[in-house]
């Protein structure tokens, strides 16, 4: 199908500030982006260039196929929810919600009957006689929703929409966002700093750092195959374990030779990579080190490792050890035996690990 | 103030009897104050409610033995400013005309620059905002003379529309001032939603703006009212015959007669002249104090 957004080349300045570096996205009809990294990025930028709330100072961008570049916010077919919720102080729910069609002279009818859909998708029917001030957050999270859905837009933005919200309604509105989308097929850009949302909302994530795309790809991709240090670092939760560890060639594959602080240093045998510079950095997701006694697979290597600190977390529990100077999480099943200062024989899912380069911080495999 | 009623609720009665005593003596001097502050006008009132024969011979701060109004009509219609002895009514209205328009105008113009120069930043918007601040500091004396060539030149010199013309420039730093401030505090958000919903420059105005400024309006208009209401220099410098607001009236009234000085009139035409702007007051005082702080607290 067509691309709903394709962003080419694209540069924005601030006088002499860079704020974006040719940025390139492309997304197509029906795909949730999401723009995820950490504040100062520039992905709220980006949103507000895409929605033509910001110039830009180079590059070009299609919106259904046209060149909309150049074109005002009101010409794009987009809606946009803010994380202020942006309200119109002064007007019910139901006036914000048809402000827009009010604007743009669409007949009274179809404005009422427009309403009246949304409302009741969205559960405010009761809601559209008040004012913003009389509303609570999560309703006029709602509200701001039904002024962006009534538009029924080719593209839909979202700038940060729930950071706002406490932690359960968060939780809460995310997945109602989920299902909307799910249900309208619409296509969405969606601007958080929150990985995990970035994780459960996205069908294709875009990693931001300075202005500059880390990685595109899909939640999976981004997860498992982050493309440098910074994605790996910035991506799950609790992040994942960056080791610096000795690669040594060795017949069928490779030996990874991690110091301990105290004991021998542990050796792994990856059957799969090879090849690997002599001084990697190692990257293992911590659900990725188990107990060896419950796990087993082809790719699995075992070790003895000296447990520091054990943080039980109801489903699970985090084991943290020092290896290769760095703090090291694995996580255990709840009923582990592993203790504080005992040694604990571990399981190492080389099958799925990741090396980069310590100096460009690039991946490597 | 959590702390403050916790000591007062401790146990000791010396302390509470202090407190008491305190309290007295605050309200004591406050009321005071309020007398003397209040003294000017009562000696108004009580005055033009007096014949002048009674002035001549009764007490300043005493209360008239018979009512009168004379001294009001005469005010109002009878008395000479010069020449002419029509009282201050025609005056009176002069000022309706020209505080009115002035007032309207230059509070809606500083609305649409408020407006401006706090959500659609352009480049030197600081600067042009600084620049119309320092127009509030300008002496109304300094711009006599270059204003006086500008209505000559525009032909409207002693004018109604030149008196308001000059109330609406002179206006402007100050409308625009109470504007920008009152904006600023709109999170920018707001707009852009509104341009995504597809509103442009005057619609986000009129629509979305306007109905938020009831308290700054509010503000602006007492302002504005007061200060061109009671504007004496100006009035008196680019008016002719028959365009004097009511201010230069009553100056010329207390200053024109001869022979005895009619205090009673006197006191009368100073209180008409006076009742508006306090009338003003009155009906939009609460919201004053409000608005001038609106800008500063959020919520």
């Amino acid at each position: 199908m067509a691309n709903i957004l394709k962003i080419e080349h694209l540069f924005k300045n601030y006088g002499s500030v860079e704020i974006l570096k040719d940025i390139n996205v492309e997304i197509e009809q029906g795909d949730f982006l999401v723009l995820v990294g950490p504040s100062g990025c520039g992905k709220s930028t980006l949103l507000n260039c895409i929605a033509g709330l910001e110039p830009i100072t180079g590059g070009s961008l299609h919106i259904g196929g046209q060149d909309m570049t150049a074109v005002s916010p009101k010409d794009r077919d987009i809606a946009m929810v803010f994380q202020s919720y942006a309200l119109y102080p002064t007007m019910t729910v139901a006036k914000n919600i048809t402000f827009g069609m009010k604007v743009r002279g669409v007949d009274q009818a179809t404005q009422d009957k427009k309403l009246a859909h949304v409302a009741q998708q969205l559960q405010i029917e009761n809601l559209l006689k008040r004012k913003p001030g009389q509303l609570s957050g999560g309703q006029r999270q709602r509200v701001a929703m039904g002024r962006a859905l009534v538009r029924d837009p080719k593209l839909f933005l979202f700038d940060e929409p729930l950071s706002n919200l406490d932690a359960k309604l968060r939780v809460e509105m995310r997945t109602e966002i989920k299902q909307l989308h799910q249900r309208l097929g619409a296509s969405m850009v969606y601007v958080t700093h929150d990985q995990i949302e970035a994780m459960t909302l996205a069908t294709k994530i875009v990693v931001m750092k300075g202005g500059v795309i880390q990685q595109i790809g899909t939640p999976a991709e981004i997860y498992n195959r982050p493309a440098n240090l910074f994605v790996a670092d910035f991506m799950g939760s609790p992040a994942m374990n960056l080791i610096p560890a000795k690669a040594r060639a060795n017949g069928s594959g490779t030996d990874i030779q991690i110091a301990q602080d105290r004991g021998d240093p542990i050796v792994l045998t990856d059957t799969k990579n090879r090849d690997l510079p002599e001084d990697v950095i190692l990257g293992v997701r911590p659900e990725d080190i188990g107990d060896a006694a419950m796990r087993s697979g082809a790719h699995m290597q075992e070790a003895e490792c000296l447990i520091d600190i054990v943080e039980p977390a109801g489903a699970d529990t985090y084991a943290v050890m020092q290896l290769g100077g760095k703090h090291v999480t694995a996580r255990l099943h709840s009923e582990t035996n592993a203790a504080p200062g005992n040694a604990q024989r571990l399981a190492f899912d080389l099958g799925k690990v990741s090396y980069f380069a310590p100096d460009t911080g690039l991946r490597l495999n | 103030m959590a702390d403050l009623s916790v000591s007062a609720a401790s146990p000791t009665g010396q302390s509470q009897t202090g407190k008491i005593a305190l309290r007295w003596s605050l309200y004591t001097l406050l009321c005071l104050f309020a007398l003397f502050y209040l003294l000017p006008l009562f000696v108004m009132l009580t005055t033009s409610l007096k014949s002048l024969d009674e002035i001549r011979t009764g007490d300043l701060i005493s209360l008239p033995r018979e009512v009168t109004f004379d001294a009001w009509r005469t005010a109002w219609s009878g008395a000479c400013t010069g020449i002419q002895c029509e009282g201050v009514r025609p005056y009176f209205w002069n000022s309706v005309l020209i505080a009115i328009p002035g007032v309207a105008i230059s509070t809606l113009l500083g609305a649409m620059n408020g407006y401006v120069v706090a959500q659609w930043r352009f480049r030197g918007a600081n600067i042009i905002f600084s620049l119309m601040l320092f127009g509030c500091f300008i002496p109304f004396q300094v711009v006599l003379l270059p204003m006086a060539r500008v209505l000559g030149m525009m032909g409207i010199a002693g004018t109604i529309p030149g008196l308001i013309f000059v109330h609406v420039i002179y206006g402007l730093g100050f409308t625009t001032l109470f504007f920008r401030n009152y904006y600023v505090s709109i999170p920018a958000d707001l707009t852009k939603a509104a341009k995504v919903d597809g509103a442009g420059f005057f619609r986000i105005f009129w629509s979305i703006f306007l109905p938020l400024s009831l308290p700054i309006i509010v503000v602006t208009v007492i302002w504005q009212f007061t200060q061109i209401w009671n504007d004496f220099l100006f009035g008196v410098s680019f008016s002719q015959a028959g365009t004097q607001p009511v201010t230069v009236a009553l100056n010329n009234i207390v200053n024109s007669t001869t022979g005895v000085k009619e205090y009673n009139v006197d006191m009368a035409a100073a209180i008409i002249a006076a009742l508006p702007t306090l009338f003003v007051y009155v009906v939009a005082g609460k919201y004053f104090v409000r608005g001038l702080t609106a800008g500063s607290v959020k919520g």
